[in-house]
């Protein structure tokens, strides 16, 4: 679209084609209208403190950044609430001295920009092809920010939770709740099974209480749809909303947010509170776009609290020495050891199973299960070999399945397995995390493929014995030569074991 | 030194590998617009098709045949009102999940650049046909503004040819959320576009003309049956269609 520009305000082209707006037109316009891209600067209001603004609107743009198709008002309204200083217009593409970049997801990959004869400006029109999915941020796409008041809010004594922390638990969440009120950084580096979701409930509690506004980011859909029941069941009086592509709460309100990190885009200076979960995996940690969005959607005074059970290495060395500010939770809530892997030598897997023979090791491993009647998983490093591999594991048992990402019935293959109706599941990394099923043993063939990084791994070993009903568990890492990502796995595992031995964490030694 | 540049899939957006080979390193490599991945997702239409429809008979049961044509053309047919109205349907491709979510990013996202993928296919094929006039299935204003370019227009310019805008559109819902039996009842959504001197001009050269219809996607036909319909009631001797997608 195209913008005229009028002494102190930009009027948009298309208001003037709708006939009764330009009847009652205070504007005096010169000159040709042009994209939001060529306005030098772009001016803006002081903010008029008698004007009735929209509430619904304010609901909806605080602390966004939205495409004008996304926001449901019309054109005339928001238009409106510019010339009263509520509501800004930003240039959607701008330039500067490293050339263009796009200002809702920070792209400046030359290759990563498409361009076209728009009919909205009708010229050549430069566009980010990087934040496609979320609509087309082009050179004549306006992008509209809430200047004016934030809702105000205040929850207090909003957690309805019957349970109880742990001691660590506790000691955690009151670690979190200091964050919050000193409004600094924290990485809580808690093994996989001790319990993180609850940890934060004080926390949040008190973040509502005083009115600030929570993110809780995710990389994984998944976890997303986990999540927010889960917090909405504990806060019952609080509007929750759960961001993820094709979701419907996304002209919500809400004080508590729990989104993907994708989503995040959408937002600036929006949190007080910023909770990352699962910071180390995929696809948060690979992609730099993601942690820009996380940085310009919290306010610059804010807390950023990061939740990990694998941080990465430099991350680690940071904790252990003091420079970050850390807090390690070594133990699950059962109070049970966590389980330590075995490494198994199998001989050239990838060769012996492109001749579609399984290595003898694995194949007893298998038998000893099906004897026992004992769930598995098997990981695999990539979904060929898996899925060449899928037959052979068929003559233990027919009903030995295989699942990987793009997997149509990937949902309905977990829940068998949840079920009992699969006896072992062979997988990719898809699922490393998030998957509690109470008493399975996991095998890895390849552990040391680069596919199975340090994180992966502890992920993997951390599916082994959640329930307290059945705390233990076999891990076998079959391999044919020992990684170095494999013996940092173990090495971590078993330092976190003696670490919460130490701090009287887990009742007996292992 | 990169003696090559690094390229991109336009899709996925994973780097590709370049293939060097004796005739890369003379001749300037070829350059791929999709990784290996993303390439054999796509699936081009070969073998035994419908005659008029172009749907491989490979896909369908032999009960929706009827000798060379397939039972919808059949129908089609049967209807004095439609018959003979399209005379042949070409498309490029079958309409598979992959290229829904090609087409859905190209269309309903607008990201412009994924209509090369189809540019040299499209040139290919076209080689083989005989027209006169290229005309693209045309959008309503409001729906040009939102989307902000024509996609078949687009692919018509990308692949250096010209378009002859013959048709308007009149605003109506959107296609997709439609039964068969509510596209092909509904009236005719087109109209010759006269809008200016110049396109009467334009139309008053179409008698006797051989017209090429470019859309998007073929499902049930009825679009391009309608445009057919308009380009012959004014004049034109024989319409064909090419669709980058066969549903």
């Amino acid at each position: 679209m195209r913008f005229f520009e009028s002494e102190d305000v930009l009027v948009p082209e298309r208001l003037f084609r709708k006939g009764e707006f330009f009847a009652k037109s205070k504007y005096e316009i010169s000159g040709q209208a042009k994209r939001i891209f060529a306005v030098e600067k772009i001016p803006a209001q002081s903010l008029d403190q008698d004007f009735p603004y929209n509430r619904d609107l304010q609901r909806l743009l605080s602390g966004r950044v939205l495409l004008l198709e996304e926001v449901p008002f019309p054109l005339e309204s928001i238009h409106e609430h510019v010339e009263h200083g509520y509501i800004r217009y930003e240039k959607g593409i701008d330039v500067d001295r490293d050339g263009m970049y796009c200002r809702r997801c920070q792209n400046r990959e030359v290759h990563l920009f498409g361009r076209f004869h728009c009919a909205r400006c009708g010229e050549e029109c430069v566009y980010c092809r990087r934040c496609i999915m979320m609509g087309r941020v082009s050179q004549c796409s306006p992008l509209v920010r809430w200047t004016g008041p934030e809702p105000v809010f205040s929850y207090p004594d909003a957690l309805r939770w019957e349970g109880q922390l742990s001691i660590a638990q506790g000691e955690a969440a009151r670690r979190i709740v200091e964050a919050i009120e000193k409004k600094t950084d924290l990485l809580i580096w808690a093994v996989c099974g001790a319990g993180k979701t609850e940890m934060l409930f004080p926390g949040i509690a008190c973040a509502l209480q005083a009115g600030l506004r929570l993110a809780i980011a995710t990389p994984r859909t998944d976890v997303v749809l986990e999540l927010a029941p889960r917090l909405q069941q504990v806060f019952p009086d609080v509007p929750v909303a759960a961001l993820y592509a094709g979701s419907g709460d996304r002209y919500k309100f809400s004080p508590l947010t729990i989104t993907t990190t994708h989503q995040l885009l959408r937002f600036h200076d929006a949190f007080d509170v910023m909770i990352i979960d699962e910071v180390d995996a995929f696809p948060y940690a690979a992609d730099e776009m993601l942690q820009k969005a996380a940085e310009k959607a919290r306010k610059r005074n804010s807390a950023l609290i990061f939740l990990t059970a694998t941080p990465e290495e430099t991350w680690q060395r940071e904790c252990l020495t003091g420079k970050r500010n850390c807090y390690i939770l070594p133990a699950r809530f059962h109070q049970h050891p966590l389980p330590i892997p075995r490494f198994i030598w199998c001989g050239n897997w990838r060769k012996a199973l492109t001749k579609k023979r399984i290595p003898l090791p694995v194949r007893t491993w298998v038998q000893e299960r099906l004897a026992i009647e004992k769930q598995a998983l098997i990981f695999f490093p990539d979904v060929e070999l898996m899925e060449r591999t899928l037959p052979l594991f068929h003559e233990f048992h027919p009903d030995i399945a295989s699942v990987h990402a793009e997997d149509p019935e990937r949902k309905e293959k977990v829940q068998a397995m949840r079920e009992g109706r699969i006896p072992i599941l062979l997988t990719t990394t898809i699922l490393e995390r998030g998957v509690t099923i109470p008493n399975i043993d996991v095998a890895v063939v390849g552990a040391e493929d680069e596919t199975f990084t340090e994180s992966a791994l502890v992920q993997i070993a951390g599916r082994v014995g959640r329930s307290p009903a059945y705390p233990t568990g076999d891990i076998a890492f079959f391999h044919y030569g020992k990684s170095r990502a494999m013996v940092r796995a173990k090495e971590q595992l078993r330092r976190m074991n003696e670490e919460a031995l130490r701090r009287g964490l887990i009742d007996y030694d292992w | 030194m990169q003696i090559f540049e690094r390229k991109f899939c336009l899709y996925c957006q994973n780097e590709i590998r370049p293939l060097i080979t004796w005739e890369s390193l003379f001749l300037g490599p070829e350059e791929p617009l999709l990784c290996e991945q993303c390439t054999a997702k796509l699936e081009r239409i070969e073998g035994k098709t419908c005659r008029i429809c172009g749907r491989p008979f490979s896909k369908i049961d032999d009960s929706f045949k009827k000798g060379d044509i397939c039972l919808d053309c059949y129908r089609w047919e049967e209807n004095a009102a439609w018959r003979g109205v399209l005379t042949r349907n070409i498309s490029l491709y079958m309409y598979n999940d992959f290229l829904k979510d090609v087409l859905a990013r190209y269309k309903y996202r607008g990201d412009y650049e994924l209509v090369r993928i189809f540019v040299p296919e499209f040139n290919r094929t076209i080689a083989r046909i005989e027209y006169d006039f290229l005309v693209p299935i045309p959008l309503s204003a409001e729906r040009l503004y939102e989307r902000g370019f024509n996609q078949t227009e687009a692919l018509i310019q990308e692949a250096g040819r010209d378009a002859h805008p013959l048709l308007k559109r009149i605003h109506s819902e959107k296609q997709a959320k439609k039964s068969r039996s509510e596209r092909i009842q509904r009236p005719n959504v087109f109209t010759l576009n006269d809008t200016d001197e110049e396109k009467k001009a334009a139309l008053s050269e179409i008698e006797g003309k051989t017209i090429l219809l470019i859309d998007d996607i073929y499902t049930t036909g009825t679009t391009l049956r309608q445009a057919a319909t308009v380009l012959r009631q004014a004049g034109a001797e024989k319409v064909l269609s090419l669709t980058i997608a066969r549903g």
